[in-house]
């Protein structure tokens, strides 16, 4: 190899789980990780924190309106303009209250855009750029199933593994892989409101580690923890009269 | 609201949890945080210096990012929410590492500071607070201050050791170690008596770093026990990985009685001194044994249990240690976990700091109300006799004019305090 040092893509870098699979990645092997997000300032500190934790690599940031289609374009051709990444992980999303977004339609709007469209346009803007290398984007266990507590979010989780799905058709014997992961219930910011109400969540040092590993493997799509493959199947094939009734 | 508990479990309050995560937002979101509020790390506070029943608690796991490390000058500057644990296996194989560190790596800088605390090497680098080079504390009226032992050295030593009480740590610069990797050359020697444990750490206090000791308290009124020392050490062997348990639930009574603990002090004292020997071992094993076995608290059953931790200067220390033992020998109360530390003569910086030069002592019982009750008013005759004084990190029950004779700059200390935050040590301690 030309160049032994893999060059990483992060979209959506401030997120608890990105930055620990990063910590997964880099604890490995020394690599080149580019951060992009909304936040400058967030993306600075998360940078800091690389820099000091892993000094044999390297890193920049880059802040952006994750939901707008020009900066998607811009930052996706940049960063293929001098060949591919070998892993570009899109990370973003948006959990807000389900019954908020019932409620009002501007915020069911922004959860949608901000879990679904958006990260499935980040795919999009990728896939149509690189020929070689792995292309992976965080989905979740909850859009498996729609359900009373989080359809919505779920909703935009569905959205993403539909384009996974045809992107692997479409890529299905090139040298590009496109890898779903769906992690269960994971102890970050975002799940801060279920930890208050006494959810167990996964420790997100280890839905990380699950997570390098099956993009390293290009998986084409991995349950973190593994057991979540095994309770998702037998989720969706309750019978609707049956979930219907269930609270969940 | 969420049920909190310190490390002791002796009792579980309802909190509001605020979680700190970002350091450009947490300004705003302690000054508008409702009273009293208090800040937390990760509970390992056995009392109730870490709790506020009732009232808020900010969260400062969430601050846990580095911001950057100098490999000329060893200083590190993170946010304090940063747990030691990941100082050291960050560092550790680059060559540094925390001069001081207490027994378990579970905790934060933040707490580390607030509770000026110690480890096995207290004669040769003293507290925790005496590395800090910088501190950045947020009070709750929004001002930020900016302090270190030349800048703002009042605010400094206030907040060293100061509970937590004079605002919410933000971020620290910590001066660390120049180490020749994760390993220490370590001793394991049994002492018979009481007299042999002054004698070996006389004997090993010049030439070892690290000195501790595990006492047996329930066999013969507690006078054997093990003396461990040792020294950083370089090695090339692989570091193990990392392996742990987790006490998985809470036993519906407290596994530690009066029945099991003869039995565990002597397997315990059997197999260390069976494998009484130099080694290599890894900086893991050797500071933090404890953390291999996750929540092992919960060991003492529902009612939870208390430390009791003493410094006595050193004139009086072995007569207070022998009346120390002979007490809970009289009362039938032993301790698993009976620990003999002497604290060298470098001042610590902090106004409540709690080490001073002379002898640490430190026992757990399980709580069986009166009765342990009665035992520690009889243990704190002996400390006052001998001028000594109590952890607070450790504390859920000292008197108040134990602490305030034990404390002497305690009245300097007030004009520090936030009037926005209050813990529930401090309402019992300070009355507010
Ligand atoms: C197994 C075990 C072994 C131990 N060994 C030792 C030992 O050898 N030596 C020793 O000294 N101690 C020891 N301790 C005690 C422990 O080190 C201290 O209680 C430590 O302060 C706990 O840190 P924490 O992060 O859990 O803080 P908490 O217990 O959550 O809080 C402790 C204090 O720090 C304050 N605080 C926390 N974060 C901040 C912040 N950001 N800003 C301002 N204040 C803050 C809290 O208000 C509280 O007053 C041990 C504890 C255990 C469980
Ligand atoms: N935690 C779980 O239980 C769990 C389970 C399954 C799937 N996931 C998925 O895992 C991914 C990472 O989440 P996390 O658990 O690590 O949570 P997190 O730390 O809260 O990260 C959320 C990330 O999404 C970004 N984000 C949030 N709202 C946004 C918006 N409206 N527009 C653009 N970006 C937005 C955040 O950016 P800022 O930092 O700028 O806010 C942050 O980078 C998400 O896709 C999440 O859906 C999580």
């Amino acid at each position: 190899m030309t160049n032994p040092i893999a060059r990483i893509v992060v979209v959506g870098a401030t997120s608890a789980i990105a930055q620990h699979t990063l910590r997964a990645w880099l604890a490995g092997r020394d690599a080149s990780a580019h951060l992009i997000g909304r936040s400058e300032s967030r993306l600075a500190s998360v940078e800091a924190d690389l820099r000091v934790r892993f000094p044999g690599s390297t890193f920049s940031h880059e802040a952006v309106d994750l939901i707008d289609v020009e900066a998607i374009e811009r930052v996706a051709d940049h960063e293929t303009a001098n060949g591919d990444p070998d892993i570009v992980l899109i990370a973003h999303g948006s959990l807000t209250s389900q019954t908020d977004s019932q409620k009002n339609l501007r915020a069911a709007s922004e959860q949608l855009i901000a879990t679904g469209v958006s990260p499935a346009l980040w795919l999009e803007a990728f896939a149509d750029r690189m020929t070689t290398g792995t292309l992976a984007v965080i989905g979740s266990v909850a859009g498996d199933r729609g359900r009373r507590s989080n359809y919505l979010y779920g909703a935009g989780k569905g959205l993403i593994e539909r384009v996974t799905q045809g992107l692997q058709n479409r890529f299905e014997g090139t040298d590009l892989h496109v890898v779903l992961i769906k992690p269960g219930p994971t102890r970050t910011p975002m799940t801060e409101h279920l930890a208050v109400a006494g959810a167990r969540l996964a420790d997100v040092h280890l839905v990380a580690e699950g997570i390098a590993h099956a993009v390293t493997r290009n998986k084409r799509v991995a349950y973190v923890p593994r057991r979540w493959g095994v309770i998702m199947a037998v989720v969706r094939s309750i019978p609707a009269p049956v979930f219907n009734r269930l609270d969940l | 609201m969420t049920s909190i508990t310190s490390w002791g479990r002796l009792r579980a309050a309802e909190h509001s949890v605020v979680p700190l995560s970002d350091r450009e937002s947490a300004a705003q979101v302690i000054s508008s945080a409702r009273r009293p509020a208090l800040a937390s790390g990760m509970q390992r506070s056995y009392g109730d210096v870490s709790t506020n029943a009732g009232g808020t608690l900010w969260d400062c796991r969430g601050l846990d990012k580095f911001i950057a490390f100098d490999e000329q000058s060893g200083v590190l500057r993170c946010e304090s929410g940063v747990l030691l644990r990941d100082i050291q296996a960050t560092f550790s194989a680059r060559g540094w590492m925390l001069p001081v560190t207490p027994g378990t790596a579970m905790v934060t800088v933040g707490g580390a500071i607030a509770n000026d605390v110690h480890g096995k090497n207290h004669q040769s680098y003293a507290t925790f607070g005496n590395h800090v080079v910088h501190l950045t504390l947020v009070r709750t009226d929004g001002d930020v201050i900016e302090c270190s032992p030349q800048e703002n050295p009042d605010w400094f030593s206030a907040t060293v050791g100061g509970l937590g009480l004079t605002g919410v740590i933000l971020t620290a610069a910590i001066q660390m170690k120049r180490v020749p990797g994760p390993w220490i050359d370590a001793e394991d020697i049994v002492f018979e008596s009481i007299s042999d444990f002054f004698e070996l750490s006389d004997a090993s206090e010049a030439e070892y770093e690290h000195t501790v000791s595990w006492l047996d308290v329930t066999t013969d009124g507690g006078r054997r026990g093990i003396f461990t020392r040792g020294n950083p050490v370089a090695a090339s062997t692989p570091e193990p990985r990392e392996t742990r348990l987790t006490f998985p639930i809470t036993p519906p009574a407290s596994l530690v009685n009066r029945l099991t603990l003869p039995a565990f002090n002597r397997s315990y004292f059997r197999l260390k001194a069976t494998r009484a020997r130099r080694r290599v071992e890894h900086y893991g094993s050797f500071f933090y044994p404890l953390d291999s076995i996750g929540d092992w608290n919960r060991m003492y059953g529902p009612k939870g249990f208390y430390q009791y931790q003493s410094v006595i200067p050193r004139r009086d220390a072995e007569e207070a240690t022998r009346a120390m033992l002979a007490e809970c020998s009289q009362a039938g109360a032993g301790s698993f976990l009976g620990v003999l530390k002497t604290f060298g003569d470098v001042q610590s910086l902090g106004m409540l700091s709690f080490p001073e030069a002379g002898v640490t002592f430190a026992l757990d019982f399980p709580e069986h109300g009166e009765q342990t009750e009665a035992l520690f008013a009889r243990l704190d005759s002996i400390v006052r006799a001998s001028g000594g004084r109590l952890y607070a990190a450790k504390d859920a029950r000292m008197p108040r004019d134990m602490f305030e004779r034990g404390y002497p700059q305690l009245e300097r200390f007030l004009a520090f305090r936030d009037p926005g935050i209050s813990s529930e040590l401090s309402r019992r301690l300070l009355g507010s």
